[in-house]
């Protein structure tokens, strides 16, 4: 929206834009009524009950229970109904749809690095299919960042050390700015890129135009052989190491007596802390990955690992809480000797 | 100020002030309790100072459960266990202190606030012995940084501490199953938090020797009486509060796992 | 009747003279003035490096200065603002020089701990100011680890100590007050017949002391892990970095309320006074001042909604922050229903309450939206939340101090100033402001971050406003720094009580004595009754 050639309002090109701005308005509007109503009373006051003469002084109004209740209440009331609205709204930007597309994301100082399923990686530069809902899980590899889509109305913090996610809709085919939010050195200004929102038809053809590495679970795959996990972790479960067939969103034990349920953070944790959490009947023998394994390599190891399991798709994405509470000593802490 | 001392006069007081009521309290009565509740909010705020450390210690005890109990049982019972009784006993002769300045018994308020301050030398002492002892194992977090799988021996003198440790240790504590590389970096941790925690902690004893160095002195020259001794009771109320933090301290640090 | 009013003979600004009786001193006062005048360097200080963002930002490409120094610029400006500025701007000066004389004292409860806090407040501020010269700091006022802790420069630990020394001098001054609130009131000083602005002290100092030791413990814990490789935040040696922004928030949040709640002290003399009637409601305002610094503990997160915290815990400090709204609300409520029927004259001091009135109901408003989770997403970190705490602490705060320093000028100088002058100022201040800040909010919901040295080429509009409005407001600021000085020689004698005020600060002469009063007073009214001032007036002519 523009008014003389200045863009005042945001382009709207997600399904949140429009559940986002009704709410921004609805609050505009209840707020305005308020803030014009106490500047309305109080200038006619201060007219209507100006000062006329020396010594004259106000009348004596101590106040008013009643209206006291009266302007908390009402306040209370209308502040529940913005939470219960808000709540709402946000409730559904923090559930992914289970269909929703894949797409992971690392915050680098100072870029945004994007890898696809299919293979295709871009740096500050995300094509996208309209019309399909997608996740990104975002990561960091030094400080935090924050991946922001204006456009979309959605942000998210990347931490290092862990994974967080967003999904967004995407609708109107175009290109829209993302940034990062969260301050992250000298560079951070230009930490920012271009969304480009492709007919889907177009999206097909621009998959088709790069990868020649393969996709993100074949580039894995081949990490999976190069690392040498293919040694221990044989599909028959008679390796060193247990199957990775069919795990993904099962709970396993362990061998201190506890379970866990298989899902993105656990493969990471396993791969990168791989004592932390040692599967029942197996030796603690597997390397940690800790410095020694990216963190684009080590989504495409985990993309590898999740189409081992190809009949539990989503159940297993990581609810943002359950990640937060979960530590993940990561990277760079190379063993001293 | 001699406006002020002027101006004082022209109200006529009649009766002597005390010598130590200062000009703009109406009575010792009113000074005292200022001094209290100015000392309550203070030590309210170093509750609150201590808070963070807890806070932070909390969350990663809870991560760290495994690496916090092998790396609380390199510490030494023996000497943990020593200071704590070193420092609720100077607890009570700081008690004995402010009990002595209140009944005007100079000689006795001097003597007490010597003893707290030697027991409180006692307990500093001791936690050189502790420090040293963990730069000698890096045990000292940063680059030096370095965890032995199997914790030292215990020291010598602590064998009847030893010995019921390794019955606690053969009946109960679990295998654990960290690396020497994850121990690398948690325990690490626990002892960023065991330096922070009783380093800020050491140096509130330090502040409260040198308080007390004043107040001995004070009390030496007799500037106490039953009237005014609050100097000596705030001075008692700061010790008992960095007294109770060790409480907190002791168990925290030293005794992560070794419940029976 | 002017013409006929002396300064009195004997005060506390003759009371002794030369350097050493006033660094020695141990007047409340004369340590308020001196606060005054550093916490004015600090402004000016903090101000220059507003001018270098704003001139940065007129334009999209980041030509003005590189990036690192801008962000040098902006770290500078929060670090200075919040921690020299703002924390201390009216608990320190008015609050310093106020409370005792409002409820009948002589002196704070500890007239040598509050010199002490003025001199940590020096040691903090050379500590920052040092670091400051030697390169700078650029890690943003808020140090969020891991950047701060493995990043950034080395400058982060004197930069982190002086605000840490600095928080004692809160803690200190926080404290004075508490206790003098509780012990020092005067014969017949009731609780509920101390000014407004002593309650907001009251809970503003509740709110310093307990808060104020958390952020120092965590600056501790940064300093360690930065300055002696101690693992305590670092992710990549097993450490939370969000662990810090809790705890960060858990006192920064509150601070908030250590700048706006003293303001709204102000505000309630402000209003009484020039409409000469009593507050209306004057319990639920007390009270609403302790509510704001007590829910102010519980709402730390909502600064952390997007950083990886749980759904179920954002939709509970989302609600908290709700709660925080309505005691705001209510005081807003009640201000505007002490104009009706009152005696209202618009004096400088009054121009203030007026625009105060107007910017901090917009910042508070504002943080509804903020509050509201689904919107948050999208202006977390962006220019909508720079244009809302400015609303809040340049507009709430500033407003709140600049109206109180107009307003108690006189008590404290004995001088009147330059009405024609400072009318101007105020407006000019309430203009600039909303130039400077308003824009930035459509800016923000377009979906500019925050920090940013370089924008798109769209936003340029918006930031010209805001950059020409910032030009306004300067000048807005610099006025009052000449007329006041201005006034302190040439300025017309103001006499015992130049406003009509009812307060009990204004029953001594102006300046006060050393002592504040001749003689100790006995309280025999409530609180902002008009009618004996009118009578004396009246009595008088």
């Amino acid at each position: 929206m523009k008014i003389f050639g200045i863009p005042i309002f945001p382009e709207q090109a997600s399904t949140f834009a429009a559940d986002v701005d009704a709410l921004y308005f609805f609050v505009l509007a209840t707020c305005a009524f308020f803030a014009i109503g106490v500047a309305v009373a109080v200038i006619y006051f201060g007219i209507r009950y100006h000062k006329k003469h020396d010594g004259e002084i106000g009348a004596r109004i101590e106040g008013s229970l009643p209206l006291e209740l009266l302007w908390s209440v009402i306040p209370t009331i209308i502040a529940m109904v913005m939470f219960g609205w808000g709540a709402s709204v946000f409730y559904h930007l923090r559930r992914p749809p289970a269909e929703a597309m894949h797409i992971y994301a690392v915050g680098k100082q100072w870029m945004w690095k994007f890898q696809h399923l299919e293979g295709q990686r871009e740096i500050n530069e995300l094509h996208i299919p309209a019309g399909r809902p997608i996740k990104v899980t975002i990561s960091s590899e030094d400080v935090l960042h924050s991946l922001f889509f204006p456009a979309f109305r959605t942000k998210m913090d990347a931490i290092p050390g862990r994974y967080t996610e967003l999904w967004f809709e995407a609708q109107t085919p175009g290109e829209y700015h993302i940034f990062c939010t969260e301050y992250c050195g000298t560079n951070h200004s230009g930490m920012i890129g271009t969304v480009k929102v492709l007919e889907p038809a177009q999206y097909q053809a621009w998959l088709q135009g790069g990868s020649m590495e393969g996709t993100l679970a074949q580039r894995g795959a081949k990490l999976f052989n190069d690392l040498a996990c293919s040694t221990c972790h044989l599909d028959t479960g008679q390796g060193r190491g247990p199957s990775l067939k069919d795990i993904l969103g099962k709970t396993v034990d362990l061998q201190d007596g506890s379970s866990a349920i298989v899902d993105e953070g656990y493969l990471r944790e396993s791969i990168l802390n791989s004592q932390a959490k040692i599967v029942k009947g197996f030796q603690p023998l597997m390397p940690t990955f800790q410095g020694l394994i990216s963190e684009e390599n080590l989504v495409a190891l985990i993309e590898h690992l999740k189409s081992l399991s190809p009949n539990a798709t989503t159940a297993a994405a990581p609810a943002t809480g359950a990640a937060a509470a979960t530590p993940q000593p990561a990277a760079a802490a190379v063993e001293k000797k | 100020m001699s406006n002020v001392a002027a101006h004082a006069d022209d109200r006529g007081h009649a009766h002597a002030h005390h010598p130590a009521l200062q000009h703009h309290f109406d009575t010792m009565a009113q000074q005292k309790e200022a001094a209290v509740v100015g000392m309550w909010v203070f030590l309210l705020t170093e509750i609150l100072f201590f808070g963070g450390l807890f806070a932070a210690y909390m969350v990663y005890r809870i991560w760290y459960f495994d690496a916090f109990a092998e790396a609380s049982r390199s510490l030494s019972l023996f000497w943990g266990g020593l200071n704590t009784a070193v420092l609720i006993g100077s607890s009570l002769t700081m008690a004995m202190a402010v009990r002595c300045a209140q009944t005007n018994k100079r000689t006795a308020t001097v003597n007490w606030l010597i003893l707290t301050m030697i027991l409180g030398a006692v307990f500093l002492g001791v936690k050189v012995i502790e420090y040293a002892d963990k730069f000698e194992h890096h045990h000292v977090p940063g680059y030096n940084f370095q965890w032995a799988a199997a914790h030292e021996a215990p020291a010598a003198g602590e064998h009847a501490v030893a010995a019921s440790e390794g019955a606690a240790a053969a009946e109960g504590h679990r295998e654990l199953s960290l690396t020497p590389a994850q121990l690398q970096l948690t325990t690490q941790i626990y002892f960023s938090l065991y330096f922070t925690m009783t380093g800020l902690h050491a140096l509130h004893m330090i502040i409260g020797i040198g308080i007390m160095l004043v107040i001995t002195r004070m009390a030496y020259q007799g500037k106490f009486d039953q009237e005014y001794y609050t100097p000596v009771e705030m001075a008692g109320l700061y010790w008992h509060f960095v007294d109770i933090v060790w409480i907190f301290l002791f168990p925290l640090l030293y005794l992560v796992e070794r419940h029976v | 009747m002017l013409d006929q009013l002396k300064m009195p003979a004997r005060n506390y600004l003759n009371n002794g003279h030369g350097l050493a009786s006033w660094l020695l001193t141990k007047d409340h006062k004369r340590i308020a003035i001196m606060y005054l005048i550093s916490i004015s360097v600090m402004f000016f200080l903090g101000g220059l490096f507003a001018v270098g963002i704003r001139l940065e930002l007129a334009t999209p490409a980041g030509d003005f200065v590189q990036a690192g120094t801008y962000n040098k610029f902006f770290t500078a400006h929060g670090v200075i603002m919040v921690f020299f500025f703002l924390i201390p701007s009216i608990p320190a000066v008015l609050g310093n020089f106020l409370i005792p004389p409002m409820i009948g004292a002589k002196d704070l409860a500890f007239p040598r701990i509050n010199l002490i806090s003025l001199y940590i407040y020096w040691i903090g501020g050379v500590f920052t100011l040092y670091a400051m010269l030697s390169g700078g700091v650029d890690t943003g006022w808020t140090f969020y680890t891991p950047y701060s802790a493995t990043g950034s420069n080395s400058n982060v630990v004197p930069v982190a100590l002086g605000i840490f020394i600095a928080g004692f001098s809160s803690i200190l001054t926080g404290l004075n007050f508490i206790v003098t609130i509780h012990r020092m009131r005067a014969p017949g000083m009731t609780w509920f017949r101390l000014p407004l602005f002593v309650w907001a002290h009251y809970a503003t100092s509740l709110v310093q002391v307990l808060g104020t030791p958390v952020i120092a413990i965590t600056i501790v814990m940064l300093a360690v892990e930065r300055g002696l490789g101690f693992g305590i935040f670092d992710p990549s040696r097993g450490g939370d970095p969000v662990l810090f922004q809790h705890l960060f928030w858990f006192y920064s949040h509150p601070a908030v309320y250590i700048m706006i709640l003293p303001a709204l002290g102000v505000q309630s003399e402000l209003i009484s006074t020039f409409s000469r009637k009593t507050i209306f409601g004057y319990s639920f305002v007390a009270f609403s001042s302790v509510a704001i610094a007590v829910f102010g503990f519980i709402v730390w997160a909502h600064h952390m909604f997007v950083s990886g915290i749980s759904t179920y815990a954002a939709m509970v400090f989302s609600f908290l922050s709700f709660s925080v709204a309505i005691p705001s609300a209510l005081k807003v409520f009640n201000w505007a229903a002490t104009l009706y029927k009152g005696a209202i004259s618009f004096e400088t001091p009054m121009l203030y309450a007026y625009g105060f009135m107007g910017l901090f109901t917009i910042g508070g408003l504002t943080g509804l939206f903020l509050a509201t989770l689904g919107m948050d997403i999208h202006l977390h970190d962006t220019y909508f939340v720079v244009a809302h705490f400015h609303y809040i602490m340049v507009g709430g705060a500033i407003m709140g101090y600049l109206g109180g320093l107009h307003f108690w000028w006189p008590k404290i100088t004995g001088r009147m100033y330059s009405e024609f002058f400072s009318r101007i100022a105020a407006i000019l201040v309430f203009v600039g402001f909303n130039l400077t800040f308003f824009p930035q909010f459509v800016v923000g919901y377009l979906g500019m971050p925050r920090r940013y040295h370089s924008y798109p080429d769209e936003m340029q509009v918006l930031n010209v406003l805001s950059s020409a409005g910032a030009s306004v407001l300067g000048l807005g600021y610099l006025l009052p720094a000449i007329y006041l000085v201005w006034s302190l020689k040439k300025g017309e004698v103001a006499g015992p009580n130049p406003w009509g005020a009812s307060g009990l600060e204004w029953q001594t002469q102006s300046p006060p004595l050393t002592e504040n009063f001749v003689e100790v007073p006995i309280v025999d009214r409530e609180p902002y009754e008009y009618e004996h001032v009118a009578a004396k007036e009246k009595h008088l002519v």
